[in-house]
């Protein structure tokens, strides 16, 4: 039974807003009075998925949805895909450009870090066509 | 220690208006790589970083940290600072290196991670 099912969409290369998607969800999750602990490790793994959309894709979107006994969020993306996924899972690996890297991102730990916040972790990605992320937090 | 008592330690302004500064400082960390911060920052920390754009502030809202310390003078944007006070993180501006920040506040008895 769903309580809450939200979308927000995620602007390639805007990182003047990235964050605020993450910002939103964590205050919405807080309002329901979903578990602090909860909280903090979704919305990590929600910030790390945001930033990759805008690093990474042509656009996407988070969609979270809450129900009784199961919070999910899903990021979803048009883009480039990832040719190989067990490499783009490893720690310190990171295809970022060089100007993204100066603001101090593409330290190659965001996919990794979702995995590891999150209780369940699905992903799948199309090259030439998007990548699909699920991540399943228990309640 | 507060973030009020840590800015005296470091001789450093707030940047921040409204802000909370009597929160409590559990643990100082430096790092200037926002993603290592995310999968490192912790609750109540002061983060030491040199790097000042919006994605910072972020970062400290997402892990409740108690303040950010940026180091060595750099000027922090206003719209950054804006979205710092909206989200209740102190941002502190020091004339020390991040090294000499680390010292300072370690003798002073905060510990790290």
């Amino acid at each position: 039974m769903s309580i809450l099912k939200e979308e927000f969409p995620v602007e390639a290369m805007d990182f003047v807003t990235a964050g605020e998607a993450s910002a939103q969800i964590k205050r919405l999750l807080k309002k329901l009075g979903v578990d602090a602990g909860v909280i903090r490790r979704l919305s990590i793994a929600c910030y790390e998925a945001e930033i990759n959309l805008v690093i990474h894709s042509d656009g996407g979107k988070l969609v979270l949805e809450v129900d009784s006994n199961e919070v999910t969020l899903i990021s979803e993306d048009v883009g480039p895909g990832i040719p190989d996924i067990d490499l783009a899972m490893t720690e310190g690996y990171s295809t970022a450009s060089e100007d993204v890297r100066m603001m101090g991102f593409g330290a190659g730990m965001g996919l990794a870090n979702m995995a590891r916040n999150a209780d369940r972790f699905d992903i799948s990605s199309k090259v030439g066509e998007g990548t699909t992320i699920k991540m399943y937090f228990s309640l | 220690m507060t973030v009020n008592e840590a800015a005296k330690i470091i001789g450093a302004s707030i940047l921040t208006e409204g802000t909370d500064t009597s929160r409590e400082v559990r643990e100082g960390y430096t790092c200037d790589l926002l993603s290592w911060v995310m999968a490192h920052g912790r609750e109540g920390m002061a983060w030491i970083t040199v790097q000042t754009h919006m994605n910072v502030i972020a970062v400290a809202s997402l892990h409740d940290m108690a303040c950010v310390i940026i180091p060595e003078g750099i000027s922090v944007e206003a719209d950054v600072l804006g979205k710092a006070a909206e989200e209740g993180i102190s941002v502190l501006s020091s004339r020390l290196t991040a090294f000499e920040i680390c010292g300072r506040l370690t003798q002073a008895g905060i510990g790290a991670c």
